[in-house]
């Protein structure tokens, strides 16, 4: 434990310097702020005690080990968990150690701790520094016209010595900011309607969306909840990290089987994978794999037109602008003309719809009818798909692969091979980077 | 590199300056600025400035220094060395004197912006232009009135609908035992903080950029560095790799995003055939490819979104509707794979229709700056990180959200998030350096993954859910499986 908290304080302070400053900020102090005052509730706060440091006995101070306790007790968190938000709220010096100031660390034992008084907090406006002290004070003192509290007189006395050279800027800046509070005070009520108007003005409201929200079709909650539940559900047996996944995992086991038994073409897919293109007729067409067996299974039916006449709208959807008009008029010629090779069937009203369109085309002049074969291929074709001999003889012959036999020597690492990168393959074709690889490209996980 | 003295709280009780700069140095800037704290030091090192005016409330600073940064309440070393001029974009409280630029009368002066522009008035004559910017037949009482109606309407049809909560329906699922999940690999070779990163299709690729500038590529599985690229800007906050393999786009405080081509030629730099893609006004905040490498998808700190053509750099659709920095974004894996989600400063989660620039579905829910959006595997919801430490889950059929996750001793904000491959797992990264892994659908906090050394600031499952990357301001990137 002790060789634990220490890595970690070290950790954090090493890397404190360059993160306090940039993790000082108002959304994290309220919640920081939040917890030390709950620990400085007189009832259920943290006890305090005066604690003794060499002569001295210092009041109102606790120990790093009540600390922790209290943290345990207060948010039921673990005593890892409770020190880690321990150290997090030394380094932000909200609370200080007595022994060895200059380490602010938390240990979880008798060292004495106290809470740092609120206007030093980082959350407060004031940018904590000696040279705002002395202007506080200085503001103080003119205010009250020379009646300081007696340690406040001393501090005073001692910051004009420690910072004599600045001491011009201080007073100057007292005097100014003093003016600037007074004349606030008068014209408050103003300067908040003025806020005000101003806010609104520069940042309207988004009336326009939220009238057209109102209009929405939404969907009961019950229906949709179950729908996240069946999905995770189906899921879960295909989740590497959830449920591990066969043979190994190339991250834990260096061995990058499963990697060469997905790739996009393998002669014998594994049984999951083929298991995932029952799940939904988009993870049938993302994968690569999944999407050629389909299109033998359209074949035979006498429908590929289909499939081709999506693949060639997806090309047109997400490919270069310059080759939009050419693809548009190769779909019209081999999809729907009237006397087309590969005619496509759609609705009269799409139809028409797509065929003015084509007259200017653009980038989703194809979308309505590309929905159209789209649904009807998933509502006719892959049901009937998933039925047919064909897929049922793939999820036979899929393979379930065996689990990586553990290493006989459990302590030496398997030798970690490099693959060929993507650019390279691509630069050997021709030299021409192959830019519009559709979303088909990946293979399906496991 | 120890960066700030702690000299203690001894007697005085002083906290430290917050950029470690010695008091002399302080003095000679604020001289000339009046009010402000920060010394020359941390002017000319990258490391933001915690630039801030003593009469407002801090607020987040994440990135950094630029003039066109004011929206987040960071100022510039012009702003700085001039005289006067000091915003506070958010309260608008007055914290400058000097003269109006209205009536010339030196008062206490109200810094606002129109479109962006700052302008420094009295606060007179901000009431009078405030007066004269409403439209015809509308008050700002008319406009609050309405909006409250609206809004109101708005839940009241949202909870119509909603017969059951989530923790309800997920109680005849099993709980889920702690994950046993370990970091396999550690990626070194950044000097500066990680800001992002994103996977290769292959499953083992990636590429990750940080704040130096660099811009790596890795094999992630052998830990080889396949290709690097320095950058000009330094802040590369976001990056993507394109869905082919051969290119990767990437761009961060220099407003734009370009497209670098991957190639295995020793003597060919990626960055000497770089291409020009996207411009905004504002920092680039995030960036993917769609379904191919023709078209880029951005959000910037400008506050909106837009689509690009790569081969001709050209804008194909704008997204406009935040009204603070947009910080994130996601494109859905749905079937018609027509839409995205965007989260920004403003709190906001909108979702958008790519082909009309449309805003079809807004959630307002956070309560502080939304850092991540992410889809659920099956596109019918999404999850988002923000600033108020919770990870919140939004169902897109029932219009509403359904899930927070948060607990009262996570206080620090949460930056990123992602689903595991079911969508049963949601991994979240925190500004505490820690990962929070979520069972969605109970919400309940199954396991924390320790190991960074400072914030996370970005995970993302690799493509075939094998493994979980997490990129920190540590300087690494590891791989969790």
């Amino acid at each position: 434990m002790s060789l634990l908290f220490s890595k970690v304080s070290l950790g954090i302070f090493s890397f404190f310097c360059t993160s306090c400053q940039d993790v000082m900020v108002a959304a994290l102090d309220l919640g920081m702020e939040k917890v030390i005052v709950a620990m400085q509730d007189p009832d259920m706060g943290v006890k305090m005690r005066n604690q003794r440091l060499l002569i001295t006995v210092i009041p109102h101070a606790m120990t790093g080990r009540d600390i922790i306790e209290w943290l345990v007790h207060k948010y039921n968190i673990c005593e890892e968990e409770a020190l880690h938000l321990g150290v997090m709220l030394v380094g932000f010096s909200y609370i200080y150690p007595l022994k060895e100031p200059r380490l602010l660390v938390l240990r979880p034992d008798d060292s004495p701790y106290r809470f740092q008084t609120p206007y030093f907090w980082t959350s407060t406006r004031w940018p904590a520094s000696e040279l705002d002290y002395a202007i506080y004070l200085a503001k103080k003192n003119i205010r009250k016209q020379g009646q300081l509290m007696e340690y406040e007189k001393e501090r005073y006395s001692l910051l004009h010595k420690r910072i004599n050279h600045t001491w011009d800027f201080v007073v100057m800046q007292a005097r100014e900011q003093l003016r600037a509070s007074k004349q606030r005070r008068k014209a408050d009520r103003i300067v908040l309607e003025c806020q005000e108007q101003a806010y609104w003005l520069v940042n309207r409201p988004p009336i326009e969306t939220w009238r057209r929200a109102l209009g929405r079709n939404r969907v009961k909650s019950s229906i949709c909840l179950e729908g996240f539940l069946k999905f995770s559900e189906q899921y879960q047996n295909h989740d590497p990290i959830m449920q591990g996944c066969l043979p190994s995992n190339p991250w834990i086991s260096d061995d990058t089987a499963l990697w060469t038994m997905n790739a996009d073409t393998v002669p014998t897919p594994t049984r999951l994978r083929v298991e995932r293109w029952g799940f939904s007729f988009m993870a049938l067409l993302i994968d690569t794999m999944g999407r050629r067996e389909f299109m033998i299974y359209l074949e035979k039916e006498f429908s590929a037109e289909n499939l081709c006449f999506w693949q060639a709208c997806e090309d047109i959807r997400h490919g270069e602008s310059s080759k939009i008009v050419e693809k548009v008029d190769e779909i019209y010629k081999n999809f729907l003309a009237p006397a087309a090779a590969c005619w496509v069937n759609i609705d009269s009203k799409t139809m028409t719809k797509t065929l003015e369109g084509i007259q200017r085309p653009h980038r989703f002049v194809m979308d309505d009818a590309q929905m159209h074969i789209y649904f009807l291929m998933k509502k006719d074709s892959y049901p009937r798909y998933l039925k047919s001999d064909l897929y049922k003889n793939m999820l036979a012959r899929a393979i379930i692969p065996q689990e990586t036999k553990k290493s006989v020597f459990p302590f030496m690492r398997r030798q970690r091979h490099s693959s060929p990168s993507p650019a390279k393959a691509a630069t050997q074709e021709d030299g021409l980077v192959k830019g519009s690889e559709l979303a088909g490209t990946s293979s399906a996980a496991v | 590199m120890f960066k700030n003295d702690f000299s203690t709280p001894t007697d005085l009780e002083c906290s430290p300056t917050r950029d470690g700069g010695t008091q002399m140095h302080t003095v000679k800037v604020e001289q000339s600025h009046k009010l402000e704290h920060f010394s020359i030091r941390s002017l000319v090192t990258d490391n933001p400035p915690l630039c801030k005016t003593r009469l407002t409330s801090a607020r987040t600073n994440k990135y950094l220094p630029d003039v066109r940064a004011h929206t987040r309440n960071i100022f510039s070393e012009e702003c700085v060395r001039s005289t006067g001029a000091v915003m506070c974009d958010q309260t608008f409280v007055a914290v400058t004197f000097g003269p109006c630029e209205s009536c010339a009368k030196t008062s206490p002066l109200m810094n606002i912006y129109i479109k962006t522009e700052p302008i420094n008035y009295c606060s007179f004559c901000v009431e009078k232009m405030a007066c004269q910017g409403l439209q015809a037949g509308e008050s700002l009482a008319s406009l609050k009135r309405e909006s409250a109606t609206l809004k109101k309407k708005l839940d009241e049809e949202r909870n119509k609908l909603n017969d059951v909560e989530l923790s309800k329906v997920a109680e005849k699922v099993e709980t889920l035992s702690s994950l046993s999940i370990k970091t396999r690999r550690v990626l070194k070779g950044h000097n500066n903080k990680v800001l992002c990163m994103d996977w290769c299709k292959d499953k083992r690729r990636m590429v990750s950029s940080s704040q130096d500038g660099k811009v790596i590529v890795w094999d992630a599985f052998t830990l080889n560095k396949e290709h690097a690229m320095s950058l000009p800007c330094t802040w590369v906050m976001a990056c993507a790799y394109a869905p082919s393999g051969c290119a990767v786009a990437c761009g961060g405080l220099d407003n734009k995003c370009c497209v670098f081509p991957l190639s295995m030629d020793p003597n060919e730099s990626p960055v000497t055939k770089k291409k020009l893609v996207a411009m905004h006004t504002n920092y680039l905040s995030a960036c993917t490819f769609t379904n191919s490498d023709m078209q880029l998808l951005t959000s910037s700190g400008d506050g909106t979104c837009a689509l690009w053509d790569v081969e001709s750099g050209q804008l194909l659709q704008s997204f406009h509707g935040h009204t603070a920095d947009t910080l994130s974004l996601d494109l859905a894996p749905s079937e018609t794979g027509n839409t995205f989600v965007s989260g920004g400063c403003d709190k906001k989660a909108n979702v958008w229709d790519m082909r009309s620039g449309q805003n079809i579905q807004s959630f307002e829910n956070h309560q502080s700056d939304i850092n991540c959006v992410k889809y659920y595997p099956s596109g019918d919801a999404f999850a988002s990180a923000s600033d108020d430490a919770t990870c919140r889950f939004y169902d897109l059929r029932a219009d509403r959200e359904v899930a927070v996750y948060q607990k009262e001793s996570i206080i620090f904000g949460a930056s990123t998030v992602d689903f595991s491959l079911s969508g049963r797992l949601l991994f979240a990264g925190y500004n505490d350096y820690t990962i929070n892994v979520w069972d969605v659908l109970k919400g309940n906090r199954i396991s924390t993954m320790y190991g960074h050394e400072n914030r996370v600031s970005r995970v993302r499952l690799s493509p075939d859910g094998t493994a979980l990357c997490s990129a920190s301001w540590d300087t690494t990137l590891r791989i969790w499986a």
